[in-house]
């Protein structure tokens, strides 16, 4: 019998030196951000990491970990700018490949379909091009002739993402109103880490009511990690929603207040005793869903 | 603010909402507080087949007002609209979109990504977010709550994210098909690209603004029709729906510092 369960110091010894890491997840909804901290206390550097953004690349990048980043923004929605993404931008810290959101889909869609490239109109006629030199246009071969832009495949080394539910075998279910674009970020990956907040037997996940929130086959999952409350201070519903109160304490940790906050809420000996500094089990699942 | 008059958001929310009247059965996307009530207006109003969401994933029948709900509160959902679906939506050009720009240039390119130098920003913003592909794919209007120089730029914005009217940047020097500028609404004037070669022009003048001041608060020169009508008054009707149905908590109250009045001192 399969059994893919892992810890999260395991899934983050996979990491090695300069892999391309894709993070589900959007923003600051069901990002998995215990994994991220597990990375922040791993050794590994010089990732390159692709994300719908939000404190996970900041995160990243307030401990030095990003060497690239492939994206079209990065947000805490409640707070518009994430003030560790600025500051890196700002200091120069960072190579990045801003590209238009649809792009950042279509890419993750090429590799997932083992394709060199798909085909899109976003991107022309902006200085996505001109900062991206090696993004390259392509002619339509039919009658149109029209001049697309070649949305090379965004080809993953590990995918890592926020599930509700999963089994030891790799399946999974979102309960979230949104999956977002976590299917296309497993089938992008030759390795694809799950952490859930329940990990169940399968028969509890696979019912034929919740198969429909079953986002992608559990043959493209490498690991699952059962981690609680893993996607605060992000939102994962139902649940818990979004710990704004946290986001603004993490985003204002900025310059000589980083290394306080991430002695209090990164460097502890497990996850537990992280959900016990940001207030306990009962103070995240009280947190309300987001209203948007 | 009495029922007689009415507040410079007020005035920009019931102008706004004309960017959608014409569009009929297309997803309206307001993003920023006002952009979202000039939707919502738009469809409780004269636009009622418009699709909109619950600002998150749902698709709702009757726009969600802003700000906290009455207990038990149910947005009447008629649908589903997850990230991945807006994408197909937009990529077959059935939305107009509204939004709040950093930067804006002569040609209505836009900018949200940063300030500066692209290797080392002086400011860096969000990223381009989907302006590029949404600006070749469908309809796009602007809110700018501070009609400056500082927005609206002498050159090309710093980062084009957002695709405008430069036939220089265009593929093979055609307008790409999906191109669509509408109105741009700020706290002077109701802007469009109605202006020779789609130059942007003053369709219409708040209360007490003058063409002179419009133009002195921005870095390129306005087109002047013949004749500029003053941006016109929320009717009653829909002062009433913007106060007690989609904004009952007034955040529009923090829009403009100190909320000023939607005509201003010394105006006729």
């Amino acid at each position: 019998m399969l059994d893919k369960r892992m810890s999260l110091a395991d899934i983050a010894g996979r990491l090695r030196d300069g892999m391309t890491v894709g993070i589900g997840g959007w923003a600051t909804r069901r990002k998995p951000m215990a994994l991220v901290r597990e990375i922040l206390r791993s050794p590994v550097k010089d990732l390159t990491v692709v994300a719908y953004g939000g404190p996970d690349v900041g995160m990243l990048c307030a401990a030095g970990k990003v060497k690239r980043l492939i994206f079209g923004f990065v947000t805490l929605d409640v707070l518009p700018l994430d003030a560790h993404f600025r500051a890196a931008r700002e200091a120069g810290a960072l190579e990045c490949w801003e590209y238009d959101e649809g792009m950042v889909l279509l890419g993750l869609r090429a590799a997932g379909m083992r394709l060199p490239f798909l085909p899109a109109r976003g991107g022309l006629a902006t200085d996505v091009m001109r900062v991206n030199p090696f993004l390259k246009t392509v002619r339509s071969p039919y009658a149109d002739a029209e001049e697309l832009v070649a949305v090379p495949a965004i080809k993953l080394d590990v995918a890592l993402l926020h599930v509700t539910e999963a089994d030891q075998l790799g399946n999974s279910v979102i309960l979230s109103p949104d999956p977002f674009f976590d299917e296309l970020f497993a089938r992008a990956a030759d390795q694809c880490y799950l952490s859930c907040e329940r990990l169940l037997p399968t028969s509890e996940i696979c019912s034929r009511d919740k198969a429909r929130y079953n986002p992608f086959e559990r043959s493209l999952v490498t690991g699952v990690a059962e981690v609680p409350h893993g996607a605060h201070p992000t939102a994962s519903v139902p649940g818990y929603g979004i710990d704004v109160e946290h986001l603004k304490e993490y985003s204002g940790a900025t310059g000589d207040a980083w290394s306080a906050y991430r002695a209090k809420y990164v460097d502890l000996p497990d996850h537990a005793a992280y959900v016990e500094a940001v207030g306990g089990a009962a103070r995240v699942e009280a947190l309300p869903a987001p209203v948007f | 603010m009495g029922t007689q008059g009415y507040t410079l958001a007020e005035l920009c929310i019931t102008a706004a909402a004309e960017a959608w009247r014409h569009d009929g059965e297309v997803l309206a996307t307001g993003i920023g507080l006002v952009p979202r009530l000039a939707a919502s207006l738009a469809k409780r109003t004269f636009n009622p087949a418009l699709l909109m969401t619950d600002g998150e994933c749902m698709l709702v029948a009757e726009p969600v007002p802003v700000g906290p709900r009455k207990n038990g509160y149910v947005p009447s959902f008629e649908g589903w609209m997850p990230y991945a679906r807006t994408f197909d939506l937009l990529w077959g050009g059935k939305r107009h979109a509204m939004v709040g720009p950093v930067q804006v240039d002569r040609y209505g390119q836009t900018n949200i990504s940063l300030v500066g130098e692209y290797a080392r920003p002086k400011a860096a913003f969000l990223g381009v977010r989907g302006f590029p592909g949404n600006t070749i794919n469908h309809a796009n209007s602007m809110f700018v709550p501070n009609h400056s120089a500082r927005v609206f730029v002498a050159g090309e914005v710093d980062m084009v994210g957002g695709v405008g009217y430069n036939p220089a940047r265009w593929p093979d020097g055609r307008k790409p098909a999906g191109l669509d500028l509408r109105i741009i609404v700020t706290d002077l004037a109701v802007l469009d690209f109605q202006g020779p070669d789609h130059q942007i022009r003053v369709a219409s003048l708040h209360p007490g603004v003058s063409f002179a001041q419009a133009q002195e608060n921005t870095g390129f020169p306005l087109a002047h029709p013949t004749s500029i009508p003053v941006t016109r008054a929320p009717t009653a009707e829909q002062l009433d729906i913007v106060r007690t149905v989609l904004d009952p908590h007034d955040l529009r109250a923090s829009v403009f510092k100190g909320n000023p009045p939607g005509v201003r001192q010394g105006a006729a």
